[in-house]
């Protein structure tokens, strides 16, 4: 299809979708946001950005001041990109619109890992003026450090529309590290965000995402992935700070044979907040192999953790671990794993608790002169603590310290 | 010295243990016998101040301090540890982690290697507590975990039972460097107190003093080895029948 049909095909289905109520979640009203916001100047180097601004993206893994150790950055303000840059080849970073313009071959990739009449909230993105990021690795090519990018949310009541899209060419590795923050701690805004990632054949892509909101913003994400034969994707998903309302449930097409898909979740909420976060897995592939593992604690808020996997392959494999934590006497965590096989010989499993810190552990520490505190402070950091394969040394650091700031919002 | 005085102790309402007395002098080691129900945990678990082991009368002291009100931690912290008879898997807290609380700040990571090799542990350290251990490694993975923590009242519960005969030999090892067996009496300061229902320990530690306890009290006081004898050829009811009411319950 040529792009302008296609996009006239896009724009059909997006109109008929507008006001569709997504099936999970809170339905939000859209018309109490704005996306008519300033634009921001663009930045040739981002350490140029405000030091407030740097502050707050760096809370979320982003770091401006040095970039030594990033293969490039992406950094999108409100609905304006205001830096994109690489260093080294076998990368590309820049705003997806740039790609649009570059590439014919953009048509591909849009709106083909997730759909654009999905709900009102895809509706959206594709109806508005918006931008994201579009991150590629060429073919063979291994990049050492990740690509950084954040999004985030200066204007107040503002609607942050973004359409990301990630391709892993045949046999690249890419590392991708994004947080998403805001400027304020009261206002309020609205985060919808499409991500399309394609992950060819032998290729392997890392995905760790920072989420840093306030109280008052409401989130969207709506992503996609496509994982060809020999792929690996692997997400690791951590919920740092509060926010309203959080609702996503990525879903993983496993279609290549060999195709591997994990995600790592961490979610640590408090009063206030309602998030609604899952996975879907479809095993498609034969031997493709998936795992789930996510650790959701709650001091006050309500978690939904949702898991979903279905094998339509011989040879798969999957496993669902859902672990909740409730700390303090109000939340609620309910954690939904879901498992359909559609044939024989096929090997998925789950597991999943929910529940208050065993006083045996606890006095099991304070035995070894632990006081109450330490011990529990230590069996929460244990239950924080997720083995996660396959992350490079630098992320894998970068990601603990994360889960030590999470620590220390629950503590 | 630990000092046991008239101690009654109550789990959920119910009385388990009635007016026992006991005093371990620094550097001794006592063995406690008894059949299954006795209350040969529950004194321990009584001693060590775990919250649900609630004394109804009398008092115990260590160091020469009453620390009948204290907590758990508070104890270990004064000197005493415990090893459990089926600890708890705590998920994420690595076999590593638990050895460095132990430590506190008297070791560092080469500490704990040393430690993990002495109990032949090296490749659990990464591993989460407890988490698919077996009998053996638990007693092994407790007894590094008091090594490290130093305790000079040491309460062992059971401290062979699901080791295999192999294995023993390393739990004996590691139990008499707790208790400074190879150190002069007159110098020695580690206490002990150990439960066993096999007897197997005493061939590894050096233990002068033993009782017999059934139905929550202690029948009877004396050489454990003699105990043990008697034990093994009469069973317990004849053991407490030949002593119950011949030896006096105080000391």
């Amino acid at each position: 299809m040529n792009k302008a049909k296609a996009s006239r095909t896009n724009k059909e289905k997006a109109r008929a979708a507008a006001n569709k109520t997504a099936s999970l979640g809170e339905d939000i009203d859209l018309s109490e946001y704005t996306s008519a916001g300033e634009k921001h100047a663009y930045r040739d180097n981002p350490s140029q950005l405000p030091a407030e601004a740097k502050k707050h993206m760096l809370e979320a893994g982003v770091m401006l001041d040095d970039t030594s150790q990033r293969s490039g950055t992406y950094i999108q303000m409100d609905n304006t990109p205001v830096h994109s840059s690489v260093s080294g080849d076998g990368v590309e970073v820049m705003p997806v619109s740039q790609a649009m313009e570059k590439y014919d071959w953009m048509t591909d990739y849009w709106w083909n890992a997730v759909a654009v009449d999905q709900d009102k909230y895809t509706a959206n993105i594709e109806l508005s003026q918006y931008d994201g990021y579009f991150i590629r690795t060429l073919p063979g090519k291994k990049t050492v450090f990740p690509v950084q990018a954040c999004l985030y949310l200066a204007k107040d009541k503002l609607v942050q529309n973004v359409h990301n899209v990630i391709i892993a060419e045949e046999g690249s590795e890419l590392h991708i590290i994004t947080g998403c923050s805001t400027a304020s701690q009261e206002d309020a805004g609205l985060h919808l965000g499409v991500s399309e990632f394609y992950i060819k054949k032998g290729a392997k892509v890392t995905f760790t995402m920072i989420h840093s909101w306030n109280p008052e913003t409401a989130v969207r994400p709506r992503s996609g992935v496509i994982v060809e034969e020999d792929g690996l994707f692997l997400s690791n998903y951590i919920l740092m700070k509060p926010v309203r309302s959080l609702q996503m449930n990525p879903l993983v097409k496993c279609v290549g044979d060999n195709s591997t898909a994990r995600f790592n979740s961490i979610l640590v909420t408090g009063e206030g907040s309602s998030l609604d976060v899952g996975s879907r897995i479809i095993l498609d592939g034969k031997g493709s192999r998936t795992e789930i593992v996510s650790r959701a604690i709650t001091t006050g808020g309500n978690i939904i953790a949702r898991g979903y996997i279905e094998g339509n392959a011989p040879d798969i494999k999957g496993h669902l671990e859902c672990r909740g934590l409730i700390l303090g006497e109000k939340g609620m965590i309910h954690a939904v794993p879901e498992l359909k096989g559609n044939l024989a010989g096929i090997d998925l499993s789950h597991e999943a608790a929910v529940g208050k810190i065993a006083e045996e552990e606890v006095e099991y520490l304070m035995a070894r002169g632990l006081t109450r505190e330490e011990a529990t402070a230590t069996i929460v950091r244990g239950f924080l603590h997720v083995d996660i394969e396959g992350l490079p040394p630098l992320l894998a650091e970068e990601l603990k310290r994360a889960v030590e700031a999470s620590e220390k919002e629950v503590m | 010295m630990l000092k046991i005085k008239d101690l009654s102790v109550s789990v959920e309402g119910k009385e388990i243990i009635h007016d026992v007395n006991m005093t371990i002098k620094n550097g001794e080691t006592h063995v406690l016998f008894g059949p299954n129900g006795a209350g040969k945990s529950t004194l321990l678990m009584a001693i060590m101040g775990f919250p649900k082991y609630r004394v109804t009368k009398g008092s115990i002291s260590f160091k020469g301090k009453d620390i009948t009100g204290l907590t758990v931690d508070e104890r270990a912290r004064m000197g005493m540890g415990m090893s459990f008879q089926r600890p708890p898997v705590v998920r994420g807290v690595k076999t590593r982690d638990m050895v460095a609380a132990c430590l506190k700040e008297s070791g560092d990571g080469d500490t704990i290697n040393v430690l993990a090799n002495r109990a032949d542990l090296g490749e659990f350290l990464e591993r989460d507590i407890n988490y698919g251990f077996s009998g053996g490694e638990i007693k092994r993975s407790e007894l590094m975990q008091l090594l490290a923590q130093k305790p000079e009242l040491t309460l062992l519960d059971e401290p062979e039972s699901g080791v295999d005969l192999v294995n023993i030999a390393l739990i004996g090892e590691l139990m008499n460097e707790l208790l400074e067996k190879n150190c002069p009496i007159q110098y020695r300061k580690c206490m002990g107190l150990i439960i066993t229902h096999t007897g197997h320990i005493l061939d590894y530690v050096n233990a002068r003093t033993g009782y017999v306890m059934c139905d929550g009290t202690i029948g009877c006081v004396g050489d454990p080895h003699e105990m043990l004898a008697t034990i093994r050829e009469k069973g317990y009811d004849e053991c407490i029948n030949c002593y119950l009411g011949r030896l006096p319950i105080n000391e």
